[in-house]
């Protein structure tokens, strides 16, 4: 089962395709307001867009191009939508909640249940089949929402942040819980947690101001990113501009030495991005003799605590359109430097930790 | 003074209890002058009388109808109130409102003109057969009319603190708008759906003014509570006074039952 997605929705300036190999997972990525729930919305069949079509398998969801106007309605699509917030209706028992999507399709009560309390026992919940939802802990409801979702065999599972709103004791649970029964499963999951990309999801899309701006394998998209938000993620610096022999440079002239892969060499005039770790960026006061390559005047933005690092964030003119960049260093270091918000020092960047590669 | 303690502070200036004191007195008192004034001694023979148990047996199997009749048009009409927007939803909204407001006797006339022997719709019902003016339908449909606004204020408000959430994740498990609408969407508003049913069958068994002038005041026919109170009063107060306390005891039962299911129904409010 395959899936093929494809809209517009002009009030929300967002355009998107997207396909889905057979039982494949794939993490949607982004800033708040990217477009990841309007996505899953279109999907699902809550919102409808301008154009674009989408199909399951060969099955229609809805295509609205070429003055078409096949829309069908949410309960036919077999897409169950898995959200921040459980949602488990709170009238209904946790058993008969598992059990609705099976009554819905016509199943008798006694094969529902027996449906639920199969799905209950995948999730580890069927000791609270006969509890209210209103007895239950984040984690134990979120629980039996993913119980509740997969009980009404979707074609397709949404899931929009399903960790998000979970304390972090209760969400690696959940995390094992969604690995165990996303196998085998085509799914999209939309998430901020790198983790949950790494883990659960076999590709990663980016999405930005309502556009995908990247996508690929996890660990590519993860490791090498060509996209700010997708290094942000990784916790990498990224610089773009043009790829020469020795490195890269930026459109405003500051150049960056660097690595490629061994055995490549750009074309004339190719455009890349430049990835450095915090780590490889060291933090000095005034001119730095023996002009190490990467070196260049920044101001300070902010400093925070960083792991057992101080995490400085600064810009400058080379620090590339997107603005900062930032440095790790230990906090000795820092109150030996004095460093504060305003100051100006000087970036140096290893080359020799600066991976190059096109965008 | 120490039987306040564990009671916080409640920024009520003292001198807002006197006023309320005496809001309250001016509801209680003329119930207490009404108590006041029971003939005790004839109080069981005189709501025994035929004339009163005709009256009200009618009056609740009525009230019933109509309250009935305010749950099946109502949970509609406050449905589309509630969801969806569309053009004139305000207008539509002030139109179901308005018999609030009206006079209840304009109610009467305008249904007269519509369900009357020469009315908008009479006209064609008498062709087939129907006559509605003046018969015990016709006081279903004029406590319906003046009832049908509480129902549908009531269940239109708890249905938007419900929100349509519930019904959005429903509909992506496959259950059908209907199925969504009998197993989520209906059992999360019973008990504003109850409140409001309660508030009809209350205002339906008060009804006056637009069953007099719609339904008359036949005996057994269209003659309720109401209307048999009306008529005692001009010949035999005692009686008039005892049947005001009989209905004003259902009024209080009433009441009574709508809180307790209101109090039950806010321990099912769980989850944001």
């Amino acid at each position: 089962m395959s899936f093929e997605v494809r809209t517009r929705l002009d009030a929300r300036d967002f355009d998107m395709s997207l396909s889905l190999g057979p039982s494949e997972t794939v993490a949607v990525l982004g800033p708040n307001g990217a477009g990841k729930s309007t996505l899953l919305g279109v999907i699902s069949g809550l919102l409808r867009p301008d154009s674009g079509r989408a199909q399951i398998g060969g099955r229609q969801l809805f295509d609205l191009d070429g003055g078409n106007h096949r829309w069908s309605a949410p309960h036919l699509r077999g897409t169950a939508l898995l959200a921040q917030e459980a949602l488990l209706f709170p009238h209904l028992s946790v058993l008969e909640n598992v059990a609705f999507g099976p009554r819905s399709k016509g199943a008798s009560k006694a094969a529902a249940r027996e449906t639920a309390r199969l799905w209950l026992t995948e999730v580890g919940a069927l000791h609270l089949e006969s509890r209210k939802p209103a007895e239950l802990s984040g984690g134990q409801a979120q629980r039996v929402a993913v119980a509740r979702a997969l009980a009404a065999e979707p074609e397709l599972l949404l899931l929009d942040e399903p960790m998000s709103a979970l304390d972090i004791h209760a969400a690696p649970l959940l995390r094992r819980v969604l690995k165990r029964v996303l196998a085998g499963r085509s799914a999209i999951i939309v998430t901020h947690d790198v983790l949950d990309a790494y883990m659960l999801a076999d590709r990663v899309v980016v999405v930005e101001n309502g556009r995908i701006s990247e996508e690929g394998p996890t660990r590519q998209v993860l490791e090498r990113p060509r996209s700010h938000f997708a290094a942000g993620l990784a916790g990498l610096n990224l610089v773009s501009g043009m790829i020469t022999e020795q490195g890269i440079t930026t459109p405003d002239g500051q150049f960056f030495a660097g690595q490629h892969d061994p055995g490549w060499s750009p074309a004339p005039g190719q455009e890349g991005v430049a990835a450095f770790p915090p780590s490889a960026v060291s933090v000095f006061l005034g001119d730095v003799h023996g002009s190490p390559r990467n070196s260049f005047p920044v101001t300070i933005r902010d400093l925070e605590p960083h792991g057992d690092q101080i995490r400085v964030r600064a810009a400058g003119s080379g620090t590339g359109e997107r603005g900062t960049l930032s440095a790790d260093i230990t906090p000795a270091a820092s109150a030996d430097l004095g460093l504060v918000p305003g100051m100006n020092v000087r970036f140096v960047v290893k080359s020799a930790l600066v991976s190059i590669y096109p965008a | 003074m120490n039987s306040r303690s564990g009671t916080g502070y409640t920024g009520v200036p003292p001198w807002i209890y006197a006023i309320a004191a005496a809001g309250a007195l001016f509801v209680l008192l003329p119930l207490v002058a009404m108590v006041a004034k029971v003939n005790w001694p004839q109080f069981i023979p005189l709501i025994t009388s035929e004339s009163s148990v005709t009256a009200l047996g009618l009056s609740l199997r009525t009230s019933a109808a109509s309250t009935a009749l305010c749950i099946i048009l109502g949970i509609p009409l406050a449905l589309v109130l509630a969801r969806s927007p569309f053009p004139g939803q305000r207008l539509l909204r002030a139109f179901v409102l308005l018999p609030l407001v009206l006079p209840p006797v304009v109610g009467g006339i305008a249904l007269l003109y519509t369900f009357g022997r020469q009315g908008l719709l009479g006209k064609s019902l008498e062709v087939a057969g129907i006559q509605i003016a003046f018969s015990t339908t016709a006081v279903v449909l004029a406590q319906t009319f003046v009832a049908l606004p509480f129902l549908v204020v009531s269940l239109e408000g708890a249905l938007r603190t419900a929100g349509n959430r519930y019904e959005l994740v429903a509909a992506t498990l496959g259950a059908r708008p209907t199925t969504v609408l009998r197993r989520v969407t209906v059992p999360l508003v019973l008990p504003g759906l109850a409140s409001g049913a309660v508030l009809s069958f209350a205002r339906s068994l008060g009804e006056f003014g637009a069953t007099l002038t719609f339904a008359g005041s036949l005996e057994g026919v269209t003659r309720t509570l109401p209307l048999e109170i009306y008529l005692q009063r001009e010949t035999d107060a005692d009686a008039a006074v005892a049947l005001s306390l009989v209905l004003v005891a259902v009024a209080v039962a009433v009441v009574g039952l709508s809180y307790g299911r209101r109090n039950a129904g806010a321990r099912v409010e769980v989850q944001p």
